[in-house]
């Protein structure tokens, strides 16, 4: 609920989806939850904000969201004053919570149609039961939520949040605890409202529905957003290669001679590996080959592997810790 | 002014009535019938007239009122708890609504409840006791202003409310006996001077006067009076949903 009732006609040219401005969030016990957050999503994106438990990610949401009151800063949500022009900016926004709270003894259909309600828009049952077949929920519409599975609840969560047909949809750990096929499946529905033009903003745990899903990556730790960069770029930045070689004898260390390559001896010493930098031209491989052999070092096998973006989240939120 | 959300939040509150309609509507008629049965029909024949009225016709505003006033706050402070306990506040929260918005909704649906269940309970007494309303205009009006302004006091015991019991302390332990001693069952002017004047201090006694005087003509104090203290009331309890909603108090942090 606001605190003002006007609402301004919609800025002109406004292509962040999503504009926050030196937000910061400090509670009445003195913690600071964010810290000067500047942060612009894109329109029809799908931005994933990463961070570990306490960063602050669903403090940020529920600032845009309306929930929580920011200590300082702004935010536009579709070129709109999240305080000031309250009712313009949160009907555009839909959000999905990380925990199961429904309206346990109500229907399917009875709090589907509420949230739409509430969000503002007229009774439309067509684009409800659109809602609900999209989401498999149709043949439940008229159960109690109290009866659904917890993944079933989650499925409700999300068509509460899409029933006023939101321009930007928050999902703030939608897989948490929900089995595999459930998650592949949000999965989809995620890049099928994308495709219809919603911007997705998710936070999760699971860094490979990041890594799947998500054009650009932003790492919160600690209520301050350490990176916010293109996730194919992110991972070529600061990705490592690995080549990874399989002795046919144990080496007990380093021989002196490999002392100039950046080597690790590695599963009791059956294993070499080189580590070098994805986008570097010159990886040294070569190189290395050629010596080893002059010194009789044989393999029975290689491989190579790059680091994961969980590999580069872990490296970014321990660098600082 | 959303008026869907109006719309959706009245008939959301609303469906819960008639969910629950044994507890909601059933079970207060019952127990103030039984009112009716024990101090009308029973007692009250052999119990002299009050004010030159019976004593079962008597009792009639009063415990109307009682249960006004209890199923009001019980109907208001329950629909906004209920929210804040299951989780689901945070959809309100993040709603394109105004305060107004939400109050109309929530307060509208108690109070409609109220009325109801006033109608409903003046419809039974007649089973059991003879009375008469010989200012139906006020008489509506008194019951609406009441349903509305204990409404809204629960809607504002519901916000503040951090768990059930507390939920329960207010109707319980202050309005329960702010009722009984308010003059349901008797007129002030049956209680020693001094008694008389400290009953004064009770704004109970103020609904249950002007109410009682819209059915029979007499008033413990004047009408006038009863009927400015009810929109004091009303605007006072206003004024703190509103602080409320301005500040977020026990809604956001």
């Amino acid at each position: 609920m606001g605190a003002s009732a006007a609402s301004s006609p919609r800025p002109a040219g406004s292509a962040p989806v999503v504009r926050v401005a030196g937000l910061r969030k400090t509670y009445a016990n003195g913690l600071t939850a964010l810290h000067d957050i500047e942060l612009t999503i894109e329109r029809g994106e799908i931005f994933a904000l990463l961070g570990p438990n306490g960063a602050g990610k669903t403090t940020l949401i529920n600032i845009i969201c309306g929930i929580v009151t920011p200590s300082a800063g702004t935010v536009l949500a579709d070129g709109y004053d999240i305080v000031r022009d309250y009712r313009a900016a949160r009907a555009r926004i839909g959000l999905v919570p990380q925990e199961l709270h429904t309206d346990t003894f109500e229907s399917v259909w009875a709090t589907v149609n509420f949230s739409r309600g509430l969000f503002g828009r007229a009774p439309d049952p067509a684009c409800c039961e659109r809602i609900l077949r999209e989401l498999s929920l149709w043949d439940r519409k008229d159960e109690k939520i109290m009866t659904l599975s917890g993944g079933m609840k989650r499925r409700v969560l999300i068509a509460k949040a899409l029933a006023h047909e939101p321009t930007i949809l928050f999902l703030d750990e939608p897989t948490a605890g929900v089995d595999v096929e459930l998650r592949r499946d949000m999965w989809q529905l995620v890049r099928r409202l994308r495709a219809s033009g919603v911007t997705i903003i998710l936070t999760t745990h699971y860094i490979e529905e990041a890594e799947q899903m998500a054009d650009r990556v932003g790492v919160i730790n600690k209520g301050a957003l350490i990176v916010v960069e293109d996730k194919a770029l992110l991972m070529r930045k600061l990705g490592k290669r690995q080549l990874i070689l399989h002795l046919q004898q144990p080496l007990a260390a380093i021989p002196a001679a490999l002392a100039a390559y950046p080597l690790e001896l590695a599963d009791g010493g059956n294993t070499l590996v080189l580590s070098f930098d994805a986008h570097e031209r010159e990886t040294g491989i070569p190189a290395l080959l050629k010596r080893l052999g002059e010194l009789n070092i044989d393999f029975k096998d290689l491989h190579s592997s790059e680091s994961s973006l969980e590999e580069i989240f872990v490296g970014l939120v321990s660098e600082r810790a | 002014m959303n008026v869907h959300a109006i719309r959706a939040i009245y008939r959301f509150e609303m469906a819960r009535t008639f969910r629950t309609l044994m507890q909601s509507i059933a079970a207060p008629v019952l127990s103030t019938a039984l009112y009716f049965v024990v101090f009308g029909a029973a007692i009250g024949a052999r119990m002299g007239r009050v004010d030159g009225v019976g004593y079962g016709s008597f009792i009639v505003p009063g415990l109307i009122m009682l249960s006004i006033l209890t199923e009001s706050v019980a109907n208001a402070s329950f629909g906004i708890y209920l929210p804040k306990w299951s989780g689901t506040i945070f959809e309100l929260l993040s709603a394109p609504v105004s305060y107004i918005e939400v109050l109309i909704g929530y307060v509208g649906a108690a109070a409609t409840k109220s009325v109801m269940l006033g109608v409903l309970i003046l419809a039974t007494a007649r089973v059991f006791v003879p009375y008469e309303i010989l200012h139906p205009v006020w008489m509506v009006v008194f019951l609406i202003l009441t349903a509305l302004s204990f409404s809204l006091l629960g809607f504002i015991i519901g916000v503040w409310a951090g768990s059930f019991e507390q939920l329960q302390v207010v109707p319980l332990m202050i309005l329960t006996p702010l009722t009984f001693l308010g003059g349901a069952f008797y007129s002030i002017s049956m209680l020693p001077p001094l008694w008389q004047k400290i009953t004064l201090f009770n704004p109970v006694v103020y609904l249950i006067s002007g109410f009682r005087w819209s059915f029979y003509g007499t008033a413990d104090v004047n009408v006038l009076a009863s009927a400015a203290a009810t929109l004091c009331f009303l605007v006072l309890c206003v004024a703190l949903v509103r602080w409320i909603f301005r500040t977020g108090y026990k809604l956001k942090n």
